[in-house]
């Protein structure tokens, strides 16, 4: 089932948190939606959701436009909140009861469902355990499984993995990897480039409420000004005469010092690291360690905004 | 079954689980209000069988050790609302400072003949009256009229002995529909209304938690109304107000003996209407609140307030006359009344029917703040 947003856009008071956002979510693909903290991805989350109605703008969920209140449309969604919304002190088979009810479910339908989503976030063993006594990972795992008890067609996760291990992320992943598969829509929202990086199909990349750019992966990265950085360490920092003399070497186009680490965007790895050595070298600074990476989101969004993903 | 109504119900049991689930909530809601009921039900008088009066603990100096003053302090010993020990001015004067005793009256030397002088000048002038001192608490200051009234009855009495009796008999008489007075039935009365309304305030700060907490969002991303999300929220408040309300007087007659002397069926009616009340007070504190510090000492504030005015502490019939009009615009004041009126008063269902309309018109109007001011949007 197709998502769509169409200009969306809110307001609150005299803020713009929303303008004129438009993108659309298929089957079986992952968007991303990825922006710092305050980007406004909560607040479009909000309004896919049908929590918020946009002051402009529509959402549709396979054609028919979303409302909000009990609009029936809202069975085809499901939504993981940023945070863990879940009743600490009932057991998981209660809260996921609980949760699977407010879509209508009773019955052995429901039980069937409850069992389904334990084994699909490994949770079957700890079913009568309140989650109160969980991990933060199986916190989590819970509270995605809470929004698939209604087989919704569409998933929103919000941050899904804020304060994760790193292998119940793994774990969350495969879910929504095997979600994916099966051929529901899912759009995930965060602030980490690694995790779009790893699932998403295409991505929708927002700051200040406004859509910079909506492609998939392979464009986005394309964009990217450079193909390659490369970082090098240094015992003292090149001083400001030596980083302006990289700066107008040919193939490289950006030159960042942060500490002892200088930091090169170059056109080309092979051409651009022993250029850069041997200038350094010249002016005595010698090289403790040199490591190179192909271009990431992180530089997409460097790009496109003049400021770093994380430090936004 | 229809979706909505599924979702009503599992909206409903989830508020009575989680409420079972909290042995602190249990204990303080229920627990809590038994004892302090049963405290205050036994110091104002107990269920009124065979409780032995409370005797007023008094000093007697005799300085004077007169026939007649001799014949009063007899008079007081006997006395079965004064408990009157002989001692001399200095002791007296001790205890009564100290709080052990609530009075000392001393009758000074002389005292016999300067009656006897004033008595014989039959009012002409000229004899001076001898002075009796009264030493008292200042703290308990009811007691000072009865002591003054008891000292001068039997003062009267011994010095008129030869003078005709009063010309009639006094018959005290309790005035009431039920079988007798029982002051546990008030004080469970009080102290139900003040537990459950605290109770309500835990119920509107756990929506603001839930709120904080992205539960509410997942509620709101159901396909449920607003309706369904605030009625099933009243609806389950309302049954644990009534479950507690249950809780406290099943105790309260098993072991207090309390009865319900009135309507069964008006007391139904006057908890009913309380629990809703009660519901609507919690829906309302989480549409007003915001933060859920604040909002917790606030309405703990609030509540006090309105069960100290609605006479669940101190019968309101105590209060000065315009205090007491002012506790009629208090919705708790109704409650207390309507329990009353439907347990020791033991008055008939018609007398509930003013108590109930009351306490359901303040739940519309609580209910129509709580939609009024909820933030839906807000996260």
């Amino acid at each position: 089932m197709r998502l769509v947003a169409e200009h969306l856009e809110k307001r609150f008071g005299s803020l713009v948190a929303v303008e004129d956002i438009s993108f659309s979510a298929e089957p079986g693909a992952v968007l991303g939606l990825l922006g710092p903290n305050g980007a406004g991805k909560s607040t479009t989350v909000s309004m896919l959701a049908g929590l918020m109605r946009p002051d402009r703008g529509t959402v549709r969920v396979g054609g028919a436009a979303l409302g909000v209140g009990a609009d029936q449309t809202k069975r085809c969604l499901g939504l993981v909140p940023q945070e863990l919304a879940l009743l600490d002190d009932l057991p998981t088979r209660m809260n996921l009861e609980f949760f699977g009810a407010l879509y209508g479910l009773a019955g052995r339908a429901l039980t069937l469902r409850i069992d389904a989503v334990l084994e699909l976030t490994s949770l079957a063993d700890r079913a009568l355990d309140p989650p109160k006594e969980f991990s933060g990972g199986m916190r989590r795992r819970l509270n995605i499984a809470c929004a698939l008890l209604h087989e919704p067609q569409i998933l929103l996760l919000d941050e899904p993995t804020v304060g994760v291990d790193p292998q119940s992320r793994n774990a969350i992943f495969e879910t929504i990897e095997a979600l994916a598969g099966a051929g529901r829509t899912l759009v995930y929202t965060t602030h980490y480039m690694e995790e779009v990086e790893r699932l998403c199909d295409r991505v929708v990349v927002i700051d200040h409420g406004k859509v910079l750019a909506d492609d998939t992966l392979q464009g986005l990265l394309a964009r990217a000004p450079v193909s390659n950085m490369l970082t090098l360490l240094y015992d003292a920092p090149p001083d400001a005469e030596a980083i302006a003399e990289l700066e107008r070497l040919p193939g490289i186009t950006r030159v960042e010092l942060s500490g002892l680490e200088l930091g090169v965007a170059a056109a080309d790895v092979g051409t651009a690291a022993p250029r850069v050595l041997e200038r350094l070298a010249a002016r005595g600074f010698s090289c403790r360690e040199l490591t190179s990476r192909r271009a990431n989101l992180e530089d997409v969004f460097l790009s496109l905004t003049g400021r770093s993903l994380r430090d936004s | 079954m229809n979706p909505t109504v599924t979702a009503f119900r599992a909206l409903v049991r989830k508020d009575l689980a989680l409420f079972i689930r909290d042995r602190r909530a249990v204990v303080v809601s229920i627990v809590t209000p038994i004892c302090i009921a049963g405290f205050f039900g036994f110091l104002f008088g107990g269920n009124g069988d065979n409780t032995p009066v409370t005797r007023v603990p008094v000093a007697v100096v005799d300085q004077d050790d007169s026939a007649l003053s001799k014949a009063i302090v007899a008079d007081l010993g006997a006395d079965q609302s004064l408990a009157a020990t002989v001692m001399t001015a200095e002791e007296a004067r001790g205890r009564v400072a100290s709080g052990k005793l609530r009075a000392a009256i001393v009758f000074p030397a002389g005292f016999g003949d300067g009656a006897a002088r004033v008595l014989a000048a039959g009012g002409a002038g000229g004899a001076v009256k001898p002075t009796v001192e009264m030493l008292y608490d200042p703290s308990q200051s009811l007691v000072r009229p009865i002591v003054e009234g008891l000292l001068t009855q039997h003062v009267m009495r011994q010095v008129t002995r030869d003078a005709p009796p009063v010309p009639f008999t006094l018959k005290s008489s309790a005035v009431i529909s039920g079988p007798h007075y029982n002051s546990y039935a008030h004080s469970f009365a009080g102290m139900s209304v003040q537990f459950i309304l605290f109770m309500s305030i835990d119920a509107g700060v756990t929506l603001l938690l839930m709120r904080q907490q992205g539960v509410w969002r997942r509620l709101r991303a159901a396909p449920l109304s607003r309706t369904v999300l605030l009625g099933s929220r009243v609806v389950g408040t309302t049954l644990i107000a009534l479950a507690i309300l249950t809780a406290v007087y099943l105790a309260s007659m098993l072991i207090f003996g309390v009865r319900i002397a009135g309507s069964v069926a008006g007391f139904a009616a006057v908890a009913v209407a309380f629990a809703v009340l009660a519901a609507t007070t919690g829906l309302m504190i989480a549409g007003v609140g915001r933060s859920v510090g604040a909002t917790r000492g606030l309405s703990i504030f609030a509540a006090l307030i309105l069960v100290m005015l609605g006479g669940a502490w101190v019968p309101a019939f105590l209060f000065p006359e315009w205090l007491q009009n002012v506790s009629q615009f208090v919705p708790t004041r109704w409650a207390v009344d309507g329990l009353d009126a439907m347990t020791w008063r033991g008055l008939p269902f018609h007398a509930a029917l003013l108590p109930v309309a009351v306490m359901l018109g303040w739940s519309v109007l609580f209910a129509l703040i709580a939609v009024w001011r909820f933030d839906w949007e807000g996260e």
